[in-house]
């Protein structure tokens, strides 16, 4: 069903929550139940939590367009009380949820009975005083901010500053600086649209706030760059503090290299003194103190540079994925195609690519590495390029905050992955 | 995703070293490019591949930006170089002079935006009659100075003949044919080819009044006016749309059997004329040439409805 599709995952803060995502504008929770007492060399399983509607499909009478409900972005807020509250947004609107839970209720009170009906006062012959009695856990999600009408094109990207009470907003041409409380009024803080739009010829692709430094973010175009703004040098973000962009090499050029060094994701690492950018067939690692090149590039599918044509005629090439850091910045992820995603580890160089499948994996066996052959022989268990299967497709990844766990969707399903505790 | 059995033939190619700012003085360099008729190939289908990927959008939610500036800026990256070979100029020039409107320029111009009422009025009624051949029609207007061999027609295409496709390219100032690799093989195939364009030629060119003729010439320039170096960039939002729906679908049909590949919207004109037919009144603002079909219209009725 094409409104199952997931399109964004995330955990929160602590790691125990999974929210996700999906095409029918529907959000998902997962908990991550306690480790039992009995087995401890398990880890708990994540089961579902929480499930609402966030956003309903729209039309725009105006342009007479659709506004899809897909969800594209969730973005958790670090906790504050016994309730959650996670950012959620579809091409126009962010929405602040609420998911509060609620295991007791109050019984004995004076006006109405059990089933709510009114007592009749005159039947009333003594006060008491309502009691709270346990309940089955219920959780409730309720919307408690809508943030609208403040983007003309498509969002692509929320992130929750590290002040917590302000987050951005980005779209195709500008980035918007909100206050968790304030609805209506946001402040523009980046503007590339021109004043001709025939001159038009890059967009904004992704944002994010730096983690730990309040006033600054960065942003990635279409073109392979990256913009790195401080709020405190002035109030529009126009002008860059930092430009990230890697030489092209002139060897490599083909009329698809625009295409590819489009950037799809750009997220700082847990420390703040990196970030990781993925392109098309890429992902690298940038050094926020060195602009003129990335530290470390790591080659997601390099066989594809010989099918980019195809790619280009099936759309695939405009596939946007994302990438992911672990809690301890030693090792990235990010999907390809045919239910492959890779992982690599920054210390040792090591990468490995895994399959998320029903039919690869059962439930606790472990994932076997797989491996495109690119060469003529096809090994056995390789599986050759033209045999991948294009629609199969891991754009979204998530990785715990804290431990080895792994969430990885592959079209409508979710996986979750973790390490055997030995 | 890959078509079995037929060759990929831009894989390669497609990532030879062409580099923007690299090469020399344009005569060489330009001059080896034209030699290499399968880049001068790949390269025109990689233009039509990506101008209908412009002009065909979703009709219901607004196309991805991101991807119509990627596909814009790879058109006129093409532009740019067709232009140092001088491709794009004798392109612009015969389209200029082609005055041989086709049924689908025509059905193109009925149904999207009217920029000239002069060419509304001046149209066949008839969009799907079938091209009969008449005599006496001057072509050397569409012929090109200095050879006689090669014809650029926008108009090449036929409801009786649809393997004809897109235009036949211009020669060089080399001499050089054009660059079918299939009809090297067979040189009659080509005259045979420019017979049956003129004769079409010839028999729209009758019907049709002055005006008509002019809108055409004035579609073209159109077109290519905005790909011009001077004026670049065709902005990727409904005003595109409309730009590219006054464009002459059928020269952006790829020819499978030409170029190997598969082009997955593969949309005759006629299916284009059926589904926006289909449309009647919720015809929408942007592009009327965008394609759907019979499930975004029962969307679209249910979102009106409210059901």
């Amino acid at each position: 069903h094409a409104s199952d599709i997931i399109s964004t995952v995330e955990f929160n803060y602590s790691g125990e929550l999974l929210a996700t995502g999906d095409k029918g504008g529907r959000v998902v929770i997962f908990q991550h139940e306690q480790e039992s007492k009995n087995r401890p060399h398990l880890r708990g399983e994540y089961n579902v939590y929480s499930t609402f509607q966030s956003h309903e499909p729209e039309f725009d009478y105006l342009k007479s367009l659709e506004i899809e409900e897909k969800i594209n972005k969730i973005r958790w807020l670090p906790q504050q009380n016994a309730a959650h509250f996670l950012l959620s947004t579809n091409d126009k609107t962010i929405k602040l949820w609420k998911i509060s839970e609620r295991d007791k209720r109050a019984e004995g009170y004076n006006l109405k009975d059990e089933d709510g009906r009114l007592r009749d006062p005159f039947r009333i012959t003594s006060l008491r005083v309502p009691v709270l009695m346990p309940m089955d856990l219920m959780v409730e999600a309720s919307p408690r901010r809508i943030f609208a009408n403040a983007h003309t094109y498509h969002i692509n990207s929320i992130s929750v500053n590290s002040d917590h009470e302000t987050y951005l907003s980005a779209d195709d041409l500008r980035i918007n600086l909100w206050h968790l409380e304030i609805t209506d009024r946001s402040f523009n803080i980046v503007d590339i649209k021109p004043a001709n739009m025939e001159e038009l010829t890059e967009v904004i692709t992704a944002a994010e706030c730096h983690p730990h430094q309040c006033n600054v973010f960065v942003y990635s175009s279409s073109k392979g760059t990256i913009r790195l703004c401080d709020m405190r040098a002035a109030a529009l973000c126009d002008r860059h503090s930092k430009f990230f962009e890697e030489p092209e090499d002139p060897s490599s050029r083909s009329f698809f290299s625009e295409i590819i060094s489009s950037i799809s994701d750009v997220k700082f690492s847990h420390s703040g003194r990196y970030m990781m950018t993925r392109d098309y067939l890429s992902v690298k690692v940038w050094d926020l103190n060195m602009e003129n090149r990335p530290v470390e590039t790591y080659q997601v599918h390099e066989y594809l540079r010989s099918k980019l044509c195809s790619l280009y005629e099936n759309d695939c090439i405009f596939d946007k994925f994302e990438c992911c850091w672990n809690g301890s910045d030693s090792a990235i992820m990010t999907g390809s195609y045919n239910n492959f995603f890779r992982m690599f580890d920054r210390n040792t160089r090591r990468d490995i690519t895994l399959e998320a499948s029903r039919e690869s994996s059962k439930p606790r066996a472990t994932l076997k590495p797989r491996k495109v052959s690119t060469g003529g022989k096809r090994k056995k268990d390789e599986i050759s390029v033209d045999s991948l299967d294009f629609n199969k497709k891991i754009l979204h990844t998530a990785w715990h905050p804290k431990d080895n766990v792994i969430a990885v969707a592959a079209t409508n399903n979710l996986y979750i992955f973790q390490d055997k505790i030995n | 995703m890959f078509p079995k059995g037929t060759k990929r033939k831009f894989s390669d190619s497609g990532e030879e070293a062409v580099s923007s700012g690299d090469q020399g003085p344009a005569a060489p360099s330009a001059a080896a490019r034209m030699l290499s008729s399968s880049y001068s190939l790949q390269r025109q289908s990689l233009l039509d591949m990506s101008l209908i990927k412009l002009q065909l959008c979703h009709m219901l939610v607004e196309p991805n930006l991101c991807r119509s500036v990627l596909i814009a800026n790879t058109v006129r990256q093409i532009q740019e170089e067709m232009t140092q070979d001088g491709t794009w100029q004798i392109m612009t020039q015969a389209l200029a002079a082609a005055q041989c409107p086709t049924d689908r320029l025509v059905a193109t111009e009925v149904l999207c935006r009217q920029t000239d009422p002069a060419a509304q009025a001046g149209q066949s009624p008839k969009p799907y009659a079938v091209v009969g051949v008449e005599e006496g029609y001057h072509s050397e207007e569409v012929v090109m100075e200095g050879d006689v061999e090669t014809d650029v027609t926008m108009s090449t295409l036929s409801p009786v003949s649809p393997q004809l496709s897109s235009a036949s390219y211009l020669a060089g100032p080399f001499g050089m044919g054009p660059c079918w690799e299939e009809e090297e093989e067979d040189g009659e195939c080509e005259e045979e080819e420019e017979e049956e364009d003129s004769e079409e030629c010839v028999s729209e060119g009758e019907e049709g009044d002055g005006d008509h003729l002019s809108a055409d010439s004035r579609t073209g320039e159109q077109v290519f006016g905005t790909f011009e170096i001077k004026h670049p960039a065709p902005p990727p939002d409904p005003a595109l749309e409309e730009l590219f729906s006054d464009v002459d679908p059928s020269y952006y049909d790829l020819d499978t059997v030409l170029t190997g590949m598969q082009s997955a919207p593969k949309m005759g004109p006629y299916d284009l004329l059926d589904s926006l037919s289909s449309h009647g009144p919720t015809a929408l603002s942007s592009s009327s040439s965008c394609r759907s079909d019979l499930n975004e219209l029962d969307h679209i009725m249910e979102i009106i409805v409210g059901s």
